[in-house]
């Protein structure tokens, strides 16, 4: 061992804070907080209706409020960043090839977002929202 | 060889963080009407109820709750050693479990409506 090893001063709690890279990085991966909270908070939901009208109906009404509000539009933006995000990389996941070429990944992303704006589109009007 | 859960634990990772792409926006949305006070007539109690007793509904709560949790479990997991918590031993199954627990949970209402 040399006399003066070289140490590498990297801090395993907030290296993140090191590169805007690191930040972006860290932006996607704690979108599945949030979307993890969302799952607990339908499955809550699914539970109460399980249990009949006057169950879900309290669970609808203590749904409402500014807390709830504010909540649920963080996690609605973290909803959108996983979108993006996922969607940004799809050429890299999904490369599709034709031939000896390989399909521009822009088309790959967009095709992605045309589905998502449908999805969203349909569910909307399926769930009566006017 | 030694045997892994990873291919397992990613697949589902993998399809949940795909279906939270294309439904959370807006699943989330639909909630954020309710907190409002305005909540779309899906999720009354008549009509939710009336979806979730069929096959199709229960189907799509049942996927859209159980790859979320575990798209949430895995990518957590990750997380969770990128901001320095080197336990992985000990991380890691309890997110599983959660997730595990929460499919049981879900699976077991869906059949009661």
């Amino acid at each position: 061992m040399s006399r003066k090893p070289f140490v590498r001063e990297v801090s395993t709690t907030r290296w993140y804070f090191k590169h805007p890279r690191y930040l972006r990085y860290m932006s996607r991966e704690v979108t599945c907080v949030f979307i993890g909270a969302f799952a607990l908070l339908l499955l809550c939901a699914v539970e109460r209706l399980s249990e009949g009208q006057a169950a879900y109906e309290s669970f609808l009404a203590a749904l409402q409020g500014p807390w709830s509000v504010a909540g649920l539009v963080v996690v609605l933006v973290f909803a959108i960043h996983n979108a993006t995000s996922w969607f940004n990389v799809t050429p890299k996941a999904l490369p599709v090839q034709i031939g000896e070429e390989f399909l521009p990944g822009k088309f790959i992303v967009i095709a992605h977002y045309a589905v998502w704006v449908v999805a969203t589109l349909v569910i909307l009007y399926f769930a009566g929202v006017r | 060889m030694a045997k892994s859960n990873k291919p397992i634990v990613w697949s589902l990772f993998a399809a949940g963080g795909t279906l939270a792409a294309f439904l959370a926006p807006v699943l989330v949305l639909l909630f954020l009407l309710a907190a409002l006070g305005h909540a779309p007539a899906l999720l009354g109690f008549a009509n939710l109820h009336a979806f979730a007793a069929g096959w199709f509904g229960k189907l799509f709560l049942l996927v859209v709750i159980t790859l979320f949790l575990w798209h949430a479990a895995h990518r957590l997991r990750i997380t969770l050693h990128d901001f320095g918590l080197r336990q992985d031993g000990v991380v890691a199954p309890v997110l599983y479990v959660v997730a595990a627990v929460g499919t049981v949970l879900s699976v077991v209402s869906l059949v009661r409506i």
